[in-house]
C-alpha cells in the first residue's frame, strides 16, 4: 500500500503508458468515424474536433517528455495511428453513413438531401425487389468456389509435390494469366463464348451441345448469357485466390511424413487422405473466404457473360446507385450483403476455424 | 497391379493439372492473338486477318491512353502513402507486443474480407454526405489507399516475420543512435519485403474496377475506360496495351526472381567455401 503511494505520478503514468496509447488510438477513431459519418453537428462539433487534434497531439507530446519506458510502450501505437486513423475514417465511417443512407428518405421529390428517418420500408423494397438477385449472388459464389476448389487444389497438388525445381516457375505461370486486366480478361472470355465465337463452334462439331443442353450449360444453343457463363468467369476469375493459399499450406508439409506413412504400408491414397488433406485445410479455408466474398458482391462478370435473367445483387446495388441514383435501397442492399457475408464467415470460421486467416 | 493402377493415377493427375494450366491460359492466348487480328467494324471480335499496324500504333487511341496514363498517377500517389502507413503498421505489429494487437489484427483483416461493392458504394456515400468534396482523382486514390493499406500492412509482416529484431539492440549498444539504427541496419533489412508490397499494391490499384467505379465522379482510369468502350466498340489497342502490360509484369517478376536468386547465392557463397 505504502509502496504505491510513493511511487511518483511519472512513474505510474509511463508504466500504464501502453493504457494510455491504445485509449488515444480509440477516442481518436472514435472522433473521426462521428466527424465523417456527420453523427454530430452543431456545437459539438468543434468539440470533437479538439478532443481529436487534443489526443493526437496529446499522445506525440507524451512520447516526446516520457521517460524510456514510456516512449517503448507509445512506440507501436505512434506508428499504427496514421494508418488506422486512415482505415477509421476511410472504412469505419462509410460502413456508418452506409447504415444512416439505408435508413434515410428524400423529404420531397426534389430536395437534393436524404434525411435519416428509420426508413425500414428500404430495407423490404431490397427483399421484395431483389430477392431473385440475391439468390443468384449466393448460389453463383457458392459454385464457383466449389469448381476453384476442384480445379486448384489438384493444380497446386502437383506444383507443390511434383514440380522439383521447376516449382516456381510453375507458381509464375500459374499467376501470369492474372497481370491482364480484370476487364479484359471476363471480356476475352465473353468473346470465347459468344454465339458466333470458338467455343459454341467446338462444340457443335464435336457434337456435344445436346449433353450440355441437357446439363443446363447450355440454353437454346447458346453458350454466353447463361447461368454457367457467369460461374465460369467467376471461377476463372477467382481461381488464384484459392489456389495461391493452398499452395502456401502444401508446401509447408513435410514430405518425410508422407514417406513415413508410405514405409508403413499406407496406401497413397490414405497417406494423402490422413497426412496431406487435413494439414492443407488451413488453406482451403482461407481460399474459401478469399473466393466467396469477391465472387458474390462482383457484378463485372454478370454483366459481360451473362442476361438479364442472370443478374447477381452487385449489378442490383450498382443499377440502383449510379444509374437510378437510389441511395437508400442500394445502401440497403449493400448492407444486407454485408451483414449475410459477414454472418456466414462467422459460422463458417466457427465450424471449421483455424487460427490464422491472413 | 497396384503399382500399374498408382502409376495411371499419377498421370491422370498430372494431366488434369495440365489441363487446369491450360484453362488459365485460354484468355490470354486469346487477347495476345487478336491483339494481330485487323477487326472490321467496331468490334475485334472475329478473326480477319494478321497485322502488325495495332503493334505500331498502340497509342492511337487517345481516350485510352489518357485512362491509362490517369491509372498510373492514381497508382503512384495510393502506392507511396499507402506501403508507408501499411509498413509502419506492420513494425507495429511485428516489433512490439502490445495491448489491443488482436484487435488491430482482426481490424485490419476487415477491409479484405468486405466485398468490393460494399466498401465502394459505402465510401462513395460519405462523400456524398460531404458536400465540399468532389469526385474525382483525389477520392479514386483515397479509396485505393483505404483496400491498400490493409493489404500493405499483412503482406509486409508476413514478410518480417522472421526478422531478428536484436540486431537493433546490437547497433544500439554499438552506440548507434534509434534514427540511425533504423536507417542502417533495419530499413535496409527489411526494405526487400516493402518493395515487393508496394509493387503488388500498384497492380491492385491499376486494375481496380469496382471500388473506383463508385468514386470515380468523371475522372476515367484504365478500367473505366475499357468498361465504357466495352458497349461501344472494342478497338484492338485494348489487346495490344493488355498484352504489354502482361509482358512488362512478366519481366519484372522474371528480374526479381533471378536478382534475388543471385542475392541469395552471394549471400550463401562465402559460407560455402568455409
Amino acid at each position: 500500500m505504502n509502496t504505491t503511494m510513493l511511487v511518483p505520478t511519472r512513474q505510474r503514468v509511463s508504466r500504464n503508458a501502453d493504457r494510455v496509447g491504445l485509449g488515444a488510438l480509440i477516442v481518436a477513431s472514435t472522433c473521426l468515424v462521428a466527424l465523417g459519418a456527420d453523427l454530430v453537428s452543431g456545437p459539438l462539433l468543434p468539440v470533437v474536433v479538439l478532443v481529436l487534434v487534443a489526443v493526437v497531439v496529446g499522445l506525440l507530446v507524451l512520447v516526446a517528455i516520457g521517460g524510456p519506458q514510456a516512449r517503448r510502450l507509445l512506440a507501436p501505437y505512434g506508428l499504427l495511428q496514421p494508418g488506422i486513423l486512415w482505415l477509421a475514417l476511410f472504412f469505419l465511417a462509410p460502413v456508418w453513413s452506409l447504415l444512416r443512407i439505408s435508413l434515410s428518405t428524400k423529404p420531397s421529390r426534389f430536395s437534393v438531401e436524404y434525411s435519416f428517418s428509420w426508413a425500414f420500408d428500404n430495407y423490404t423494397t431490397a427483399f421484395r425487389d431483389f430477392g431473385k438477385q440475391f439468390q443468384h449472388a449466393f448460389v453463383y459464389a457458392a459454385v464457383a468456389t466449389v469448381l476453384t476448389v476442384l480445379i486448384g487444389y489438384p493444380l497446386a497438388y502437383v506444383i507443390a509435390f511434383r514440380g522439383g525445381k521447376y516449382k516456381n516457375i510453375l507458381l509464375g505461370l500459374v499467376v501470369i494469366p492474372f497481370f491482364t486486366s480484370y476487364l479484359i480478361r471476363t471480356i476475352a472470355w465473353s468473346t470465347i463464348l459468344a454465339d458466333r465465337g470458338p467455343m459454341v463452334a467446338i462444340l457443335d462439331n464435336v457434337g456435344l451441345v445436346r449433353l450440355f443442353e441437357a446439363f443446363h450449360i447450355m440454353n437454346n444453343g447458346q453458350l454466353l448469357n447463361t447461368p454457367a457463363a457467369v460461374i465460369g468467369g467467376l471461377t476463372y476469375n477467382f481461381l488464384p485466390f484459392m489456389l495461391l493459399p493452398i499452395y502456401v499450406s502444401l508446401e509447408k508439409i513435410d514430405t518425410n511424413l508422407v514417406n513415413a506413412a508410405n514405409d508403413l504400408y499406407s496406401s497413397s491414397m490414405r497417406a494423402f487422405r490422413k497426412i496431406v488433406l487435413p494439414l492443407s485445410i488451413p488453406g482451403v479455408f482461407a481460399g474459401t473466404l478469399l473466393t466467396f466474398i469477391p465472387a458474390a458482391g462482383d457484378f463485372v462478370n454478370a454483366q459481360f457473360l451473362g442476361s438479364p435473367n442472370t443478374t447477381m445483387i452487385g449489378n442490383s446495388i450498382q443499377d440502383q446507385f449510379l444509374k437510378q441514383n437510389n441511395y437508400p435501397v442500394a445502401s440497403a442492399m449493400a448492407t444486407v450483403l454485408m451483414v449475410s457475408i459477414a454472418s456466414l464467415v462467422l459460422i463458417y470460421t466457427r465450424l471449421f476455424g483455424t487460427e490464422e486467416l491472413a | 497391379m497396384t503399382r500399374k493402377r498408382t502409376k495411371v493415377a499419377r498421370w491422370a493427375l498430372n494431366i488434369y493439372a495440365g489441363a487446369g494450366m491450360l484453362y488459365l491460359f485460354v484468355p490470354i492466348l486469346f487477347i495476345i492473338a487478336f491483339s494481330f487480328n485487323k477487326p472490321r467494324g467496331n468490334y475485334n471480335i472475329v478473326w480477319q486477318s494478321f497485322t502488325f499496324d495495332n503493334w505500331l500504333s498502340p497509342f492511337s487511341e487517345k481516350s485510352l491512353t489518357a485512362a491509362l496514363w490517369v491509372s498510373l498517377r492514381i497508382g503512384a500517389v495510393s502506392t507511396i502513402i499507402s506501403t508507408i502507413l501499411g509498413s509502419l503498421i506492420a513494425i507495429a505489429l511485428s516489433r512490439y507486443k502490445f495491448r489491443g494487437s488482436a484487435g488491430i489484427n482482426l481490424f485490419l483483416v476487415l477491409p479484405l474480407t468486405s466485398p468490393e461493392i460494399v466498401l465502394g458504394s459505402s465510401l462513395a456515400t460519405l462523400f456524398l454526405g460531404q458536400n465540399f468534396i468532389n469526385f474525382g482523382f483525389v477520392t479514386i486514390v483515397i479509396a485505393h489507399i483505404m483496400f491498400q493499406v490493409s493489404f500493405v500492412a499483412l503482406t509486409v509482416r508476413a514478410r518480417i516475420r522472421g526478422f531478428d529484431w536484436t540486431l537493433e539492440q546490437a547497433a544500439q549498444d554499438l552506440g548507434a543512435s534509434p534514427l540511425r539504427t533504423f536507417r542502417k541496419v533495419t530499413f535496409p533489412l527489411i526494405l526487400p519485403g516493402i518493395l515487393a508490397a508496394g509493387l503488388l499494391a500498384f497492380a491492385l490499384s491499376i486494375d481496380d474496377f469496382i471500388i473506383t467505379f463508385f468514386n470515380a465522379g468523371s475522372t476515367v482510369t484504365f478500367p473505366l475506360q475499357i468498361y465504357g468502350a466495352a458497349r461501344v466498340r472494342i478497338p484492338p489497342q485494348i489487346n495490344v496495351l493488355a498484352s504489354m502490360i502482361l509482358f512488362a509484369s512478366v519481366a519484372i517478376l522474371l528480374v526479381a526472381t533471378v536478382s534475388g536468386a543471385r542475392r541469395r547465392a552471394s549471400m550463401l557463397g562465402p559460407q560455402k567455401t568455409k
